[in-house]
């Protein structure tokens, strides 16, 4: 319990020191509360680990008078992966969000929006309340929405606010489907609604809901706002924006559909949902194809690598959640789900190293650069291997588990969008990939400090990493998961 | 009785403010057109509360939780459209500037 | 007689609220906006919902309200107050029909009311508000949230500010005439709306009122006192300010982690020190609160210049 409380916590009294102390104190109260909640958030996972998954009434009130907290397996897990990735982000910030670099008004808000980000996502990974949940997502929403508008450029603004519209729109949609959920069963715990008395008004609440997250998640076709706020915005902010803020809402989808009201999962639904997946997997890798700069080819790809997840859905969920393959295609979704945060996370910020060193991301400045900057090369290529799902990373886990599951339904046609989805990534990282191996430097790079290049290779060798030790995690994400009478292929 | 009044008024706004979202295109109105479609969602769970023997006090509790939360997002979302006048001297998003 | 005068209530709020979206000006649609707001207060108070009505009418029509009236001033400088006139938009119009037909449809379908017994927990809360009980001890979570949300809005909204206007005082600068009706005012309204503000943080415990709309009174004091150039203009540099955006969330957060280490976990209050705990974090909230709106309203440093 108390690893579980110290994960919320001891971010959110960094960033409150982080805004109350003088300038110079800043960086170190800042860093400190990175380094302590890392440590809470591997110290959760031991504990889920050794213990299996933890429960915690706030305030000693039950649901539905008060609110519980999980931590599975899932929400575990997910908060390791984050807490890796903003460990991360916050050592490339240490040199890009730098007051000389950055100016005092970003090199102020940075760490106070970084860290109030990661608290909000702690919380939405072990809340079991449905509106403790909408207020963790509003935390996000505009945490996020800061920190794409942290340059002060005028297409960041144009990007935030666009983002702030489709975010709020998303939360209100959700806030509809919590309202008549609450109005029917006087419950917002997920466990008492999965064992509720079904009404007609529940496919309603359901699809508001699940309507609202499709947009935060930024689905085909409401992924129209994520390409340009996550390319507006400095790279550690772009960092944490596509590595962990889909998850968030994502985690709350699978919540939804798996555990508080599985039985509406019609076939229908499943279907539909995966479709979109399907949809966003071609078209984001399409407009990946087309675009000129780095960031935004990468932002392109998580609309793609997000689709992939919806996969889960036909795969694991409605009647299927009792065949003996639900298991491993569940658990692939997730693999995709921790080694596309990592994996991204690792893009976002070599991009950073290369802005940093030539001005500019532009496919045609940052060509032979990894002659110049060999570690920030490497970390770019081994990110990419686990994007494309080739072996052994975790990308290749996950779709291998996805296509285990797609065969052993009969529902091959999955199969067809992970191959076709590879193929496109392929693609896509194609030009980038040559730009940056290319013999000749187009523009000659300030030095980068190797204890910066170092940070996306770390990333990026911990996805191939989680796909190497795919056992123990793959153990580990089974711990409290619903339906768990099945066992893998 | 009276309830099922405020909750049609409830639903009501909420059709109005989607309306609003939807078809216009000045951010202010827009902001406006949320804090309508807010409102009109809870009067509604408002409205849900009240049907029982004793007023449920949680629904009240989460609907001023959801009011702060409604001014913490419009204050941030006022602000960017200022700025993004201020950058670009309009305060409709770059491609909707034409339009209604 | 009394159906007569909700259904009349409502077709008011309807009216203004279309006003709000179909109006033509936006300056007008603000001022429907806060019209409407004060109408719905009166609809909270007609559902015996008086914690809500003080919120509905203090943060919703007040504080939203001059929030969207300061952006029009600004907006009309940066001449982008204009818009183009509504035109007849058919997808929209069915889009907001249907959902209104089904939010419709879903109150007739629901159940019977499924409300949570709270009998046996309401006395063991420390508060006789059972709105109160709800926010500052059972799901104290949200609450702190919440206080945390309204600081992450203003540190966003400090990121607007131009890096040249960073170290200059808060907001637009505002020039009360000495011996002026807004000079007298800000001296006369001050001490009277502080003793409204602290007296319905008190009462929050047992009737109506609470930390938000205590602080939202206490904000609007500080706003007049600001403008009436009795408070000089904050800067983000003091750090005076800056305590006191966090001790409220601070002493919220610290006494959830007491409840850990003394009591049965986080967020946890004895019901013996349950009152006087409720007291103190509202007062500190109180603080925070009020703090945080003025300076949500008041905006980030502006040195009113435009960009190139």
């Amino acid at each position: 319990m108390t690893a579980l409380i110290s994960g919320l916590v001891l971010p959110l009294l960094a960033a409150l020191a982080a805004i109350a102390l003088p300038a110079r104190a800043r960086l170190p109260v800042a860093l400190l509360g990175v380094g302590l909640t890392l440590a809470a958030s591997i110290w959760l996972a031991i504990s889920v680990w050794t213990n299996g998954a933890i429960t915690v009434s706030l305030g000693g009130w039950q649901p539905p008078i008060g609110i519980a907290l999980r931590a599975d397996g899932l929400g575990a897990a997910l908060g390791v992966m984050t807490a890796l990735v903003m460990a991360a982000v916050a050592l490339a910030a240490r040199h890009e969000m730098e007051p000389l670099v950055a100016g005092p008004r970003t090199s102020f808000g940075f760490w106070p929006l970084m860290l109030l980000l990661w608290a909000a996502l702690n919380a939405v990974f072990v809340s079991r309340d449905l509106f403790n949940l909408y207020v963790g997502l509003e935390l996000i929403t505009l945490t996020a929405v800061a920190l794409v508008a942290i340059s002060g450029k005028a297409e960041a603004i144009a990007a935030a606010l666009r983002y702030l519209l489709f975010a709020l729109a998303g939360s209100l949609l959700y806030l509809a489907g919590v309202v008549l959920s609450y109005a029917a069963h006087g419950t917002l715990d997920i466990s008492l609604l999965a064992a509720r008395t079904a009404v007609p008004g529940d496919a309603l609440a359901l699809g508001l809901m699940t309507a609202g997250l499709l947009v935060k998640t930024a689905l085909f076709p409401f992924h129209v706002w994520l390409p340009p706020a996550h390319s507006a915005a400095p790279a550690p902010a772009s960092a944490m924006l596509s590595a962990l803020v889909p998850k968030a809402s994502l985690l709350i989808l699978l919540r939804l559909w798996f555990e508080a009201m599985p039985e509406l999962a019609t076939p229908v639904a499943l279907f539909t949902l995966a479709g979109l997946g399907a949809l966003a997997v071609i078209w984001g890798g399409v407009l990946a194809l087309l675009q000129a700069r780095l960031k935004l080819i990468v932002a392109y790809s998580t609309v793609a690598q997000l689709g992939y997840i919806f996969l889960v859905f036909p795969l694991a969920g409605g009647d299927g959640a009792a065949q003996p393959w639900a298991a491993g295609a569940w658990t692939g979704a997730m693999f995709q789900m921790l080694g596309h945060g990592l994996a991204k996370a690792a893009m976002f910020l070599a991009a950073g190293i290369y802005i940093a060193a030539v001005g500019s991301d532009r496919l045609s400045d940052v060509r032979g650069l990894a002659r110049a900057l060999p570690m920030t090369g490497f970390a770019f290529a081994l990110a990419s291997i686990t994007l494309l799902g080739l072996p052994p990373s975790a990308g290749f886990t996950a779709k291998y588990l996805l296509m285990t599951g797609a065969f052993a339904s009969g529902q091959w046609a999955w199969a067809f969008v992970l191959v076709g989805g590879g193929l496109l990534a392929a693609a896509y990282l194609y030009r980038p990939l040559t730009a940056i191996f290319a013999r000749e430097i187009a523009v000659t790079p300030r030095p980068i400090p190797w204890g910066w290049q170092a940070v996306p290779l770390v990333l990026a060798m911990l996805s191939v990493a989680l796909g190497l030790l795919s056992s123990v995690p793959f153990d580990f994400l089974q711990i409290g998961r619903p339906d768990q009478a099945a066992e893998g292929l | 009785m009276s309830l099922t009044v405020f909750a049609m008024t409830g639903a009501t706004l909420v059709g109005l403010g989607v309306y609003g979202l939807l078809a216009r295109v000045h951010m202010l109105r827009r902001i406006m057109a949320f804090n309508l479609i807010g409102s009109g969602l809870f009067l509604f769970f408002g409205a849900a509360g009240a049907r029982g023997a004793a007023l449920d006090p949680i629904p009240q509790a989460l609907i001023i939780t959801g009011i702060v939360v409604a001014l913490a997002a419009s204050a941030l979302a006022v602000g960017l459209v200022v700025a993004l006048a201020r950058s670009s001297g309009t305060a409709c998003l770059p491609d909707e500037a034409g339009d209604t | 007689m009394s159906l007569v005068l909700d259904i009349a209530l409502c077709a008011l709020i309807l009216g203004v609220g279309l006003a709000t979206v179909a109006g033509h000006g936006v300056f007008r649609a603000v001022i429907f906006f806060i019209t409407y707001g004060l109408l719905l207060a009166i609809g909270w108070a007609r559902l015996g919902a008086y914690d809500v009505a003080l919120a509905e009418a203090a943060i919703s029509a007040g504080l939203t309200g001059v929030l969207l009236l300061a952006a029009h001033g600004r907006l009309r400088r940066l001449s982008a107050a204009e818009e183009a006139p509504l035109r007849r938009n058919l997808p929209a119009a069915l889009i907001a029909t249907g959902v209104a037909l089904a939010l419709g449809w879903a109150w007739f379908a629901l159940p019977d009311p499924a409300a949570p017994d709270l009998t046996a927990a309401l006395p063991q809360s420390g508060v006789g508000n059972p709105v109160t009980a709800v926010l500052l001890n059972f799901r104290a979570w949200d609450t702190l949230l919440e206080a945390i949300i309204l600081l992450a809005a203003l540190i966003g909204l400090w990121m607007l500010a131009r890096d040249r206007a960073w170290n200059e005082p808060l907001g637009l600068q505002y020039h009360a005439r000495a011996g002026g009706v807004m000079a007298s005012f800000g001296r006369v309204l001050p001490p009277i709306g502080l003793i409204f503000g602290v007296y319905l943080v008190w009462a929050g415990a047992e009737t109506t009122g609470g930390a938000f709309q205590g602080g939202t009174v206490l904000a609007a004091v500080c706003l007049v006192s600001l403008m009436a150039g009795v408070l000089p203009a904050p800067r983000i540099a003091q750090t005076a300010w800056r305590a006191a955006l966090v001790f409220g969330p601070g002493v919220f957060l610290l006494s959830g982690v007491a409840g850990a280490i003394f009591a049965q976990g986080f967020l946890a209050l004895p019901p013996a020190l349950a009152k006087p705990a409720i007291v103190t974090i509202e007062a500190a909230l109180t603080l925070s609160i009020a703090v945080t709106l003025v300076l949500l309203v008041i905006g980030p440093p502006d040195d009113g210049g435009q960009d190139a």
